[in-house]
């Protein structure tokens, strides 16, 4: 974990929930795809936590939904504002587990952090099968990214206005090794239900500190007590209770 | 002694400045961030007889100039406190530190206080009366003179440790509190604990926190907090640790001022994980603008 000063270069909306916020400055931190970062925003006194998307030698993505007043405020901010991030929290995912055909199963703003793990994976020389999910046609983020990696994910949308009709679960008839989930908590568990394989989800939680400190986000596992932010934001599936 | 430092029960400490219980965990976290020996000392997290998971989540939320918790007193239970924190923290901290300790009955404040006074690393016990996010213990033996009392003296019979009573601010009148503890036999208070608070979702028209209410804390229980300090230091006689919103150096002169012996830092460390470090770096400037040579000049300035 590394504290630092990050300027914002690019704060572009993508849909209408979602916006596209890029900023520069030291990226050191930043070790594996499914990290995240927390930035302190003005007014507010918690830090917000948001996965990283993307990032280089220069600077890091976020993918930002409209939740709440700190998004709300996110969008607002202009280019060549400065933020003090914290940057390379949590455990990301462990490439080394991928075998030769992963799946990267993303739904809703959890297809964030597929894009990073996509990149780096294929600079492995490993070539995931991609499957995200919307709710509609007007939702989808990022499948040119995917697409400029040579990856053709497969889409699904709620309402079948695009790609396969339904949830991510009815296109992961496909042979794989392992699988890598990021989305919505039911979504995580039907995936994690349907797929024989082992593999590594990541979790969303409301935090305090987002480095391990204040016990916020701690959620029950199989090995006892974890929180999110330090122990996770990934987890393996067979350690989840699926409790709340 | 040097221009920082102060003496809090006969155990001198380099500065005035100690993470406040909660808001630093056993310590590990800091210390792969900076050298935890630059800290007066500080306040590990609460810790009951048995292991607690805590509260359900969301345990949380956003307030303005600070925020909520209800954690629930999640801890790993006083053997393994003893068994793999205190020889983890041994690694890294050199100083004595201060067990903070929670309870449900006056039984298990005994019981934890006694274990961990055999612990050599251990300089002080600080006696959590105060803890909102609990039913039937933490907080309920704090808003009442003769349990407070009760716990106080009950947990003096088993440890030579300087012992510490930390309030709750979530009372009508604490410096009777306060008066009961110190005739009870508490070597030093600290106050305040959080403000019992509640926030609301919109969207959903129910409480953020799973535990409905959660214990307010920040800059914006600062003024509050100040104001017990000074009353409270007036009143008795035993040292006074200031705690409730100090996120600077100011703020800290500000609590010594109002007649804190030594200053507690919370929430600050969860906004900005190195607000103590800034804070002590900070503290030779603050005496300067003050005109004051040495931190101990300050301790209950205001009081005239």
């Amino acid at each position: 974990m590394k504290q630092g000063m990050f300027t914002i270069a690019e704060n572009s909306p993508l849909t209408e929930r979602f916006s596209l916020l890029r900023l520069e400055g030291d990226c050191a931190a930043i070790e594996r795809p499914g990290q995240f970062v927390a930035l302190m925003l003005p007014g507010l006194f918690l830090r917000r936590p948001f996965s990283v998307c993307d990032w280089d030698g220069k600077g890091f993505q976020l993918l930002i939904e409209q939740v709440g007043k700190g998004t709300e405020l996110l969008r607002s901010l202009p280019v060549g504002q400065e933020l003090d991030v914290l940057t390379g929290l949590g455990k990301g995912f462990d490439l080394s587990r991928a075998g030769e055909r992963p799946l990267l199963i993303g739904g809703g703003s959890g297809v964030s952090p597929l894009l990073a793990l996509a990149r780096r994976l294929a600079e492995r020389g490993v070539r995931p099968h991609v499957i995200l999910g919307f709710p509609s046609r007007e939702d989808l983020l990022l499948l040119d990214d995917f697409f400029r990696l040579g990856l053709a994910p497969t889409v699904t949308t709620d309402d079948g206005s695009f790609g396969i009709r339904g949830r991510v679960t009815e296109a992961m008839d496909i042979p794989h090794t392992f699988f890598y989930a990021c989305g919505p908590l039911p979504m995580l568990r039907a995936v994690c239900e349907k797929s024989p394989a082992p593999g590594e989800v990541s979790l969303d939680a409301r935090m305090g500190c987002g480095f391990g400190a204040c016990m916020g986000c701690t959620i029950q596992t199989a090995k006892g007590p974890r929180r999110v932010c330090k122990d996770g934001p990934v987890f393996e599936k067979e350690d989840l209770l699926w409790t709340d | 002694m040097d221009r920082l430092s102060v003496s809090l029960c006969g155990i001198e400490l380099t500065n005035p400045i100690i993470p406040a219980s909660g808001t630093f965990g056993y310590g590990h976290e800091f210390a792969a961030l900076y050298d935890l020996n630059c800290l007066g000392t500080f306040s590990m997290k609460g810790t009951t007889l048995s292991p607690r998971f805590g509260n359900p989540t969301p345990r949380i939320a956003e307030a303005p100039a600070g925020m909520l918790n209800a954690v629930g007193l999640q801890n790993p239970g006083v053997d393994a406190v003893i068994r793999e924190e205190l020889p983890r923290l041994k690694a890294v901290f050199h100083k004595p530190v201060i067990a903070n300790v929670s309870g449900f009955s006056v039984e298990e404040y005994v019981e934890v206080c006694r274990r961990l006074d055999a612990e050599p690393q251990v300089g002080w016990l600080e006696v959590n009366i105060s803890c909102p996010n609990v039913h039937g213990g933490g907080m309920s033996f704090g808003t009442d003179p003769a349990a407070a009392a009760a716990v106080t003296s009950a947990v003096k019979a088993v440890t030579k440790k300087p012992v510490i009573v930390k309030l709750s601010p979530n009372v009508t009148d604490i410096v009777s509190i306060a008066r009961a503890c110190e005739d009870a036999g508490a070597d030093a208070l600290s106050l305040i604990n959080t403000v019992m608070a509640l926030r609301i979702d919109l969207k959903t028209r129910r409480p953020i926190l799973s535990n409905l209410t959660g214990g307010l804390s920040g800059p914006a229980v600062f003024p509050l907090a100040l104001r017990m300090v000074w009353q409270v230091s007036r009143a008795v006689s035993i040292p006074v640790i200031g705690l409730g919103g100090v996120s600077s150096a100011e703020d800290a002169a500000e609590m010594l001022l109002a007649g804190a012996a030594a200053v507690q830092v919370g929430a600050a460390n969860l906004r900005d994980p190195f607000a103590c470090p800034k804070i002590i770096q900070n503290l030779p400037a603050v005496l300067d603008r003050l005109g004051a040579e040495t931190i101990r000049e300050l301790i209950g300035g205001a009081h005239g």
